[in-house]
């Protein structure tokens, strides 16, 4: 299939790891965090660390739209879910993520009215369906999803479509990068950059990474080869001595990002003064919410949400994982108590969870894989 | 890296007693999830009505029962829509029942049909319902000889469901489990996957996405016949149809009963453009899509080729491909080497698989 086989070519990529595995300097060990899930969802997919030496360890980030939920939001959202001639909608990664009392899947089955909708249009859509509902759109996600979420309230606006409501969960990813850089349980030698979310917000905000913190960033591609070239870019930058912010996914990434949608985010949204990450606790302007101009489609004023905080269950150590402290495997929970069937974390939930990745593609001895697997 | 080995070890051996203990329902209600042919379905499966009903001909679960000389099943049919591309509810329910049979070795007989109707349910939509069942079964060589019908009340169905039940005569020495798979084994996959379930997914109209795509439902009795004739009697160790939950799903099933290694090849699995381009599109693996007219085959090393030859002669298995072959270690698991060189686990997904957000 044209633009993508490319990038999965097996001859190119043994090629390409072998330039990375020459540039590696013997005796050093190289930590780089892929900040997005959906990177680390290719990794585990395609088996990409078959092809990184042993020296290249890649961690995962917190960049899973669906991970970094609190517990205390899922429960408001089923709250929401819960009042009369409510439709709740959602993306599908989000129907299993468990709160204090269950998850939407089993407020689903208790009788609340939640469906799952691929884009927020289609909640808009369910919404002039229905007049006579009340339809929410639980909107989850970084830079990436918002301005989907934007347009979509722009248009409810302009057809006046009074009975259609967000709950704002947007978050932002510079924040969040920075708060891994300052944890001081972390040393990495570099990051792959969030692909999706540059689309957005562009490449410059990456700036102080490289600039504050002396670690070097290549915003990637989604496809394997893309991570592994940009590995490759990460180690040739460390060679040289060179620190920079670069742009592997020059395909897709602008450098300035797109403004019409970051205008549409400006003009629909705002910075929350803090939010509460799962597992990384509160951080300050790191979150998105309707702004008041918006208030008619704002479900955060329209409903009386109880806004509890609901602390992670204290087995749980997703925030040690979100930050990359922890391999998935090195949680006390992984795979015994916590599993996809039973996720006591949110990582275990998403496709794009870390957790989740390790459990259903990664899981087993490398060792025995290879012997296996051989001809 | 290489300190952490022993430890990863340890705890993943950790993860496969955990994963070895006695399926347990923890949740109150049923969920959508219990019905999507993954770890869920198997654990309400195990749970709860292996549990109750629990006897030796029932255990070993397979795609019907065996008793005697006779093969037995049921299936229920639920789609919506009612009508997609390539057939609708009445040619599935009748494909669907005749394939359980076939899976089991046997040659399908009889059917039962019963119907559960919606209140204002059009007759003309009834019509064509049946005339396709009946087409079915001529085409698949079976009689539709005992039926029951019952209507509900407005809202209580989504317009039509189907029961089939069926039952074939065995008529070879052969004894088809999925708990047969050796070591060496070839794993065959009869035609390209996933045609039916993104059919589906988009006849729903719910993804704007437009594909040149027909369901697949077909009858594999004439099919799964003319590979049990070409191979030695006991030769062919299973036959599973890849319907709800994908060749991944069966592929597991078969791992687990057979306590054996599944190791398949991406880029030998058949799947046609258009399946792979929605597949990525959504995000979704085309390995756990279901398909209605394909099946996976484990046929011993000697016959495989064989099998591969009678398969290649019938119009459904033009396609057909050794995609992979059974190994010993690790037991109980599906391997798959990646088209991009890699390797990974092939687990049994939780519920349906979901589109990604981003």
């Amino acid at each position: 299939m044209r633009f993508v086989d490319e990038y999965r070519d097996a001859g190119t990529a043994k090629a390409l790891a072998a330039r990375i595995t020459a540039l590696c300097e013997p005796g050093r060990a190289y930590k780089f965090m892929e900040v997005c899930g959906g990177h680390t969802h290719t990794i585990y997919k395609h088996g990409l660390e078959d092809y990184l030496p042993e020296a290249v360890t890649l961690v995962h980030g917190p960049g899973c739209p669906v991970c970094v939920i609190p517990m205390g939001r899922v429960d408001d959202a089923i709250h929401i879910a819960s009042q009369p001639d409510v439709i709740m909608t959602s993306f599908g990664d989000m129907m299993r993520v468990p709160g204090g009392n269950g998850s939407f899947l089993d407020a689903k089955a208790r009788g609340a009215d939640i469906r799952m909708v691929y884009s927020p249009l289609d909640a808009l859509k369910i919404a002039k369906q229905n007049p006579s509902k009340r339809v929410v759109f639980m909107a989850i996600g970084f830079e990436t999803t918002a301005p989907s979420t934007a347009m979509t309230v722009l248009r409810a606006k302009a057809d006046g479509v009074d009975n259609f409501s967000v709950f704002c969960n947007h978050v932002t990813i510079i924040p969040a990068i920075k708060a891994i850089l300052d944890s001081p349980d972390l040393r990495l030698d570099g990051f792959i950059g969030p692909g999706h979310v540059s689309t957005v917000i562009g490449c410059r905000p990456y700036r102080f990474i490289a600039r504050d913190y002396g670690k070097p960033i290549v915003v990637a591609g989604f496809e394997p080869l893309d991570i592994l070239q940009s590995v490759h870019q990460l180690l040739t930058q460390l060679a040289q001595g060179r620190c920079e912010v670069e742009n592997q996914y020059a395909r897709v990434v602008p450098w300035d990002g797109n403004p019409k949608a970051l205008a549409a985010i400006n003009e629909v949204m705002e910075l929350r003064p803090h939010f509460e990450w799962r597992g990384l606790g509160f951080i300050s302007q790191s979150a998105l919410r309707m702004s008041a101009a918006y208030a008619r489609h704002d479900a955060e004023r329209i409903f009386r949400i109880p806004g509890g905080r609901v602390a992670d269950p204290t087995s749980c150590q997703c925030g040690e994982v979100l930050k990359g402290v922890l391999k998935p495997w090195e949680c006390k929970v992984f795979g015994t108590a916590c599993t996809p069937e039973t996720p006591i974390g949110t990582c275990m939930v998403s496709s794009e969870g870390a957790c989740a990745a390790y459990y259903n593609f990664g899981r087993f001895s490398r060792e025995r894989v290879k012997e296996a697997t051989r001809q | 890296m290489t300190g952490d080995t022993g430890l990863e070890e340890q705890v993943l051996e950790r993860i496969e007693r955990a994963r070895r203990r006695k399926a347990r329902v923890r949740e109150e209600h049923v969920t959508l999830a219990h019905g999507a042919g993954g770890k869920a379905t198997h654990t309400l499966i195990e749970g709860v009505f292996l549990e109750s009903f629990r006897n030796p001909v029932l255990e070993p679960l397979e795609d019907g029962a065996v008793i005697d000389e006779m093969a037995f099943t049921t299936d229920s049919f639920v789609v919506t829509p009612l009508f997609f591309p390539g057939g609708d509810i009445g040619d599935l329910a009748v494909n669907g029942t005749v394939n359980d049979l076939a899976m089991c070795g046997a040659r399908p007989r009889y059917l039962s049909a019963g119907f559960i109707l919606e209140e204002g349910f059009p007759i003309a939509h009834l019509r064509r319902i049946t005339a396709s069942m009946a087409a079915a079964a001529e085409a698949a060589g079976v009689h539709i000889v005992t039926g029951d019908t019952k209507v509900v009340e407005r809202g209580k169905a989504d317009g039509c469901y189907v029961v089939t039940s069926g039952v074939g005569t065995l008529e070879r020495p052969t004894r088809l489990s999925a708990a047969a798979a050796r070591p060496g084994d070839a794993v065959i996959v009869s035609g390209p996957i996933g045609e039916h379930g993104i059919t589906i997914m988009l006849a729903r109209g719910e993804l704007d996405i437009q594909a040149d795509l027909t369901s697949d439902t077909a009858p594999l009795n004439e099919l799964a016949a003319r590979l049990l004739d070409a191979c030695d009697d006991g030769d062919v160790r299973c036959l599973r149809d890849a319907t709800r939950g994908g060749v991944a799903t069966v592929l597991n099933e078969i791992a687990e009963a057979s306590k054996a290694a599944i190791v398949v090849n991406e880029d030998i699995i058949p799947v046609r453009p258009d399946v792979r381009g929605a597949c990525e599109l959504l995000g979704i693996d085309p390995l756990y899509v279901a398909c209605e007219g394909r099946m996976v085959a484990i046929v011993s090393q000697a016959s495989a080729e064989a099998a591969l030859t009678a398969l290649h002669s019938h119009p459904l298995g033009r396609e057909a491909a050794i995609v992979g072959r059974v190994n010993d270690d690790p037991p109980g698991l599906v391997l798959l080497k990646t088209a991009f060189g890699g390797t990974r686990i092939v687990d049994l997904l939780v519920g349906d698989p979901l589109p990604r957000i981003c």
